[in-house]
């Protein structure tokens, strides 16, 4: 295995290891925001590590551009969609969680 | 058992359970959340049929398109209450244990006679040896719009009469003017000028890769919801005159291609072979346009009337 090979495993795996503490967030937190929280980080870095180790492996230098793309497209989608969730949220007065 | 193996059996697993949930849930919200999740796992399965065509299609129109109109009705309906919904009497152990079981058997069997005996072969073999003589080099457009060009023909006539449905019931409701999020604006204002391009691309790549009219015209109707959603025109109303034409220009088009191809012993939908690619392209750029137009007009969800 090559050096390349195995950094873009290593990278790969960081980016499933970030999806799996999001998730598990996503199901454990106790209000919306502290959840919008542990979903966001799952998809950028998650994400981002993924597109990186991908990268790696890409055939060709267009192919990276793609890749790229696809990852800032979902980082300004997914961090949109979080904002509005987080705003309807607030609005319909739902306050966020404190430490009893 | 190998690893692909796995992911197959867990896919059907949380398939079935999807659509389990959504269908059981008694909170409405709740049902359609998980009918989108529905369609995203369903596209992953197509992925793994190896027919990346078919999983756009159903991650943009069955899940996004489909779920942003489920959405958008149950935000109008009537007597739904921003509380939690009232938790019915969960059901006992015993019903859990023995749908699991159930599911759980219906799973190994699915997943038994999947991969127990070889698949059959199908008709690729066949599509393979008449792939020149199509105009495409993608076998699924080959598919889709030259072999087996009735059954496109007849989807985009289905979905022309579904959008007429609609604009029969009345006109477009009116859509109150709100204060959109800057955020949403600022995403917009990148996202929505990328689109056509995206659209061109998608449409351009079906005829070689995954890509092709129904992704391409789901894009372009995803940046109409977009606008919708923004609310920054009080009443987002399409042209009436325009909107009308674009949404049958597709059907007309392929109606119109199939027709003209007749005579010299051709059937109808029979292209001759030297210019199959040339009408492709037109039918496919055609039905884009009418497939964009009917899906943001059933997100709108009325008429389009010119302004008084």
């Amino acid at each position: 295995m090559s050096p390349i090979d195995l950094l873009s495993m290593v990278l790969i795996l960081g980016g499933a290891a970030f999806f799996l503490a999001g998730t598990v967030g996503v199901l454990r937190f106790p209000d919306v925001f502290s959840r919008l929280h542990a979903l966001t980080k799952g998809d950028n870095v998650g994400l981002g590590l993924t597109v990186l180790g991908l990268a790696l492996r890409a055939e060709s230098w267009p192919a990276v551009g793609k890749l790229l793309l696809i990852w800032v497209l979902v980082l300004l989608a997914g961090a949109t969609a979080s904002h509005l969730i987080a705003r309807s949220t607030l609005r319909r007065g739902v306050k966020p969680w404190t430490a009893p | 058992m190998t690893p692909g193996l796995v992911l197959d059996g867990l896919l059907v697993l949380v398939l079935l359970w999807l659509a389990w949930a959504a269908l059981g849930s008694r909170d409405l919200f709740r049902g359609i959340v998980l009918f989108i999740a529905f369609g995203l796992v369903l596209a992953m399965a197509w992925v793994r049929l190896e027919a990346p065509d078919v999983a756009l299609a159903e991650a943009a129109i069955g899940a996004g398109l489909t779920g942003a109109l489920l959405l958008a009705t149950w935000g109008r309906l009537p007597g739904k209450s921003d509380g939690p919904a009232a938790t019915a009497g969960e059901p006992g152990l015993w019903l859990h244990a023995g749908l699991a079981l159930l599911l759980a058997a219906v799973a190994t069997g699915l997943a038994l006679t999947l991969f127990a005996e070889p698949v059959a072969p199908g008709l690729a073999a066949a599509v393979e040896a008449e792939l020149g003589r199509s105009g495409a080099d993608n076998p699924v457009t080959a598919v889709l719009l030259n072999f087996r060009g009735y059954d496109t023909l007849l989807e985009i006539a289905v979905l022309t009469s579904a959008l007429v449905g609609v604009w029969a019931l009345g006109p477009a409701p009116r859509i109150k003017e709100t204060t959109p999020s800057e955020v949403l604006l600022g995403m917009n204002s990148i996202l929505i000028p990328l689109t056509p391009i995206i659209c061109a691309y998608l449409l351009w790549a079906g005829k070689s890769q995954p890509g092709g009219a129904f992704q391409a015209g789901a894009v372009l109707a995803a940046a109409v919801v977009l606008y919708v959603l923004s609310g920054r025109r009080p009443h987002l109303q399409m042209p009436d005159a325009p909107t009308r034409w674009g949404a049958i220009v597709g059907l007309a088009v392929f109606v119109g291609v199939a027709v003209a191809v007749m005579g010299s012993g051709r059937a109808f939908l029979q292209y001759p072979v030297e210019f199959a690619g040339a009408l492709i392209l037109l039918v496919e750029t055609a039905a884009t346009l009418s497939i964009a137009i009917i899906l943001a007009g059933m997100f709108i969800g009325g008429r389009p009337e010119d302004e008084p």
